[in-house]
């Protein structure tokens, strides 16, 4: 496959380059709202959200607690009391609504990481890499749950990046993150160097764990005007999971529908700001309309012309 | 079936494959839980200076019900507790507390227990008297003042529960003849590990140290009984018919 070093520019040409980056945007915003709300409190002692990713309290009322973590701690033979089952209810129905792996694009720290590791790698034409299979995280998943139940701990909590970095960041504010920065680094390097999307595409554990949470997730990804998709490749090279594409943009001669019904597709909209014929929406698993109608005319020609 | 064979060959490459993909996943993330679960072996002992929080599970069963979040040090209204950072002695991002630096200073309403979701700290634990962080010990009598014949005396003044977790023992000092010794002296049965005695030694090494329990207790083997103490279960001798021998003793003959 030949690297598409700009993915996105025709898209910033049609659209502008607000619109060509308004989920991007979002996204970003979200993630460091996200570790604000943790900051509001050591930095100003209004206690907007106390704790961690692991397990925290809103407001002082509600309890949000990580269900894949409780789960370990289930496995090393500790029944977690009732704050913390019900934190993770919640977090489990709301990701079972959204899609599991919202987290991984909206809430994690890590996908920033990762994210701009996988921008330099395009920026500098890396290729190739170790290569393995993208299930590798299900297994890794397995392992960190055998490994809970055979040493009593949640080991996984040892070098889990997710809340170590994050840790880091809330308890550390910001800037007395420590040896933190070295998991940050590890991370960068591991996804820009030794593999395409090597984290969080084919190794994590957390994103595997709520990748199965939104097994039946309403928000999804449709590639409704698919006909006027003029094979750029351009969301292809933004995915970081673009095998959840295919099935959904190729699928029409399979009769297969609109909706990116993949576990993996994180929900991140990246391909909906990069496609210029605007293919992609955000929509309910249920829409199964397609734009029968469109057509890449305008934009093949806009192409031709420039 | 000559025109069979490249398919055959194809499927069996197929089968290679897929039998080599699996081998090297497996063999790969096997040996990374393995490396995993010696580390996390390794990181289970806690070193002697890191105390937990009250009402902390056994430090076993804390590594599998603490989930890190962090929120009892949140909630700590004394500088106390921390969070172990990567690349320290304990346990990355679990709570604790050094003794020396800053003691726990035993709240009433006990805000970290309160403040856990996973039950890592017992919520049944509803007096800090009743708490367990450690228990001290006076781990250098060549160098406590009290033994010296100082009349020192701060551990014993510091302890929230003075008189009770650590007592005063009057004693002859033998270098001195006639003068005394007051031995600060802790009692396990009260003491609670805070660690305020430790903090406040007025040497520069502390005499009086707080250690986890498991460190800073013996324990007699099950089948030692100590006959005072059976005597007084029992309410009477437990082997009855014993001769007491006749007293030699001068005021006996009066």
């Amino acid at each position: 496959m030949s690297t598409n070093l700009h993915p996105g520019r025709e898209a910033t040409a049609e659209k502008g380059w607000l619109a060509a980056h308004k989920w991007l945007l979002l996204r970003r915003a979200s993630q460091l709202f996200v570790i604000g709300l943790f900051l509001v409190g050591p930095l100003t002692g209004f206690w907007f959200a106390k704790g961690s990713l692991a397990a925290s309290m809103i407001l002082n009322t509600l309890p949000l607690s990580d269900p894949f973590i409780m789960a370990q701690s289930f496995l090393a033979g500790h029944v977690p009391q009732t704050t913390a089952l019900v934190g993770a209810a919640i977090v489990i129905a709301f990701y079972m609504l959204v899609g599991g792996r919202v987290y991984c694009s909206w809430v994690c720290p890590v996908n920033i990481v990762t994210d701009t590791a996988q921008w330099l790698r395009r920026r500098m034409d890396i290729e190739g890499g170790v290569r393995y299979s993208r299930r590798t995280r299900y297994w890794v998943m397995a392992m960190t749950l055998v490994v809970a139940f055979t040493t009593g701990t949640i080991a996984w909590e040892l070098v889990n990046p997710v809340t170590v970095i994050f840790r880091g960041l809330v308890f550390g504010l910001v800037f007395g993150m420590g040896v933190a920065w070295v998991v940050v680094l590890a991370v960068f390097l591991l996804d820009l160097f030794v593999g395409n999307r090597a984290w969080c595409g084919h190794l994590c554990p957390v994103g595997a764990f709520y990748s199965l949470l939104g097994r039946t997730s309403l928000l999804r990804v449709k590639t409704g005007r698919r006909e006027a998709c003029d094979d750029c490749m351009d969301c292809f090279a933004v995915c970081p999971e673009p095998h959840v594409i295919t099935p959904a943009l190729r699928g029409a001669d399979r009769g297969a529908g609109p909706v990116i019904l993949a576990l993996n597709c994180t929900n991140c909209g990246r391909c909906i700001d990069v496609c210029a014929p605007n293919v992609f929406t955000f929509t309910t698993r249920f829409d199964d309309k397609v734009d029968s109608h469109a057509r890449p005319q305008s934009t093949v020609l806009s192409r031709e012309v420039a | 079936m000559v025109s069979d064979k490249p398919i055959e060959r194809s499927r069996v490459n197929n089968r290679r494959r897929f039998l080599a993909d699996t081998a090297r996943i497996t063999c790969g993330v096997a040996i990374f839980g393995l490396a995993l679960g010696l580390y996390s072996k390794q990181g289970r002992s806690l070193p002697a200076t890191a105390l937990r929080p009250p009402g902390a599970l056994s430090e076993e069963d804390f590594l599998g019900a603490c989930v890190r979040c962090g929120q009892c040090v949140r909630d700590c209204p004394y500088p106390t507790l921390g969070l172990a950072e990567l690349g320290g002695e304990v346990t990355v991002g679990t709570p604790f507390f050094t003794a020396r630096e800053a003691p726990c200073e035993m709240c009433e309403d006990i805000p970290c227990i309160a403040a856990c979701p996973t039950g890592a700290l017992d919520p049944g634990v509803t007096d800090i008297d009743d708490a367990r962080m450690g228990l001290a010990v006076l781990v250098d009598e060549e160098n406590c003042l009290a033994f010296l014949g100082l009349r020192c005396e701060v551990c014993y003044r510091v302890c929230p529960l003075i008189g009770k977790a650590i007592t005063l023992e009057h004693q002859r000092n033998p270098r001195a003849g006639m003068l005394a010794r007051f031995l600060p002296t802790v009692h396990s049965d009260r003491c609670t590990g805070c660690g305020k005695c430790e903090e406040t030694c007025v040497l520069d090494e502390a005499a009086i140290k707080v250690f986890p329990i498991e460190l800073a207790k013996g324990k007699r083997g099950s089948h030692y009984r100590l006959g005072w103490g059976e005597k007084q279960k029992a309410g009477k001798p437990r082997v009855s018919g014993i001769i007491e021998p006749p007293s030699r003793r001068p005021e006996a003959r009066l």
